[in-house]
């Protein structure tokens, strides 16, 4: 992310190097990650800000969020990466 | 949140009292827009071949100002974050404290690079200089 606006505002060249890269298939596979690794933690993380507030600590709602969490995850990676597919990102 | 004698003396286990606890809980709150708003843009805008692209789209105001309050936010929860993972899990006291240091630096130095390129990108003259 960093590399990603330096290179926008100071090295244009270097710009498109590094979005041909994330283009590729290995670019792809690291944006997938990111996508996946990136809902997860958010959805964790609002399960924690829940807790927080005391809600949702027995057992059987604490496994059931968890699935919802990992589920969850995979229902908005999908939903994002078919809006950029969809709308032609490159 | 705190015991009364906690406010009085102001000490924890820590001596900081839940500030650094409650400082996580507040840029995850900010985090959760932001970083849902980021992705929507990339998504929409931002992941172009063209460089000129991004730099038309930081020339909006609210663009830069919503990515600057992202890398501020992001890069503060992440030093605070792994903070918590190094002083919970490394037990020799001497990488302990390097790598706290070290954590502390690296977000700051990220957060400074990345928001002065904002900047940057934001007060740039798209027409006559690219």
């Amino acid at each position: 992310m960093v590399l990603w606006l330096w290179s926008a505002a100071y090295a244009p060249e270097f710009y498109t190097t590094l979005h041909d890269l994330l283009a590729s298939v290995f670019g792809k596979v690291l944006l997938l990650g990111w996508t996946v690794a990136f809902y997860f933690h958010l959805l964790c993380g609002i399960r924690h800000l829940i807790w927080d507030t005391g809600r949702g600590m027995s057992v059987p709602a604490i496994n059931k969020s968890g699935i919802a969490a990992v589920v969850l995850t995979f229902i908005l990676t999908a939903f994002t990466w078919g809006v950029a597919i969809s709308a032609g990102v490159q | 949140m705190r015991s009364r004698l906690g406010r009085v003396k102001g000490l924890g286990s820590a001596h900081h009292g839940v500030g650094h606890w409650w400082q996580l809980r507040v840029t995850s709150v900010a985090l959760i827009p932001l970083s849902m708003w980021f992705v929507i843009s990339l998504v929409t805008a931002l992941l172009s071949p063209n460089v000129i692209h991004v730099a038309e789209w930081f020339s909006s105001p609210l663009n830069s100002i919503f990515m600057i309050l992202l890398l501020a936010v992001n890069f503060f929860h992440t030093k605070l974050g792994a903070q918590v993972v190094i002083e919970d899990y490394i037990k020799c006291r001497v990488s302990k404290y390097a790598m706290l240091l070290a954590n502390t630096f690296v977000c700051y130095v990220l957060a400074g690079i990345s928001i002065l390129a904002v900047l940057k990108l934001h007060f740039l003259d798209v027409a006559t200089s690219m």
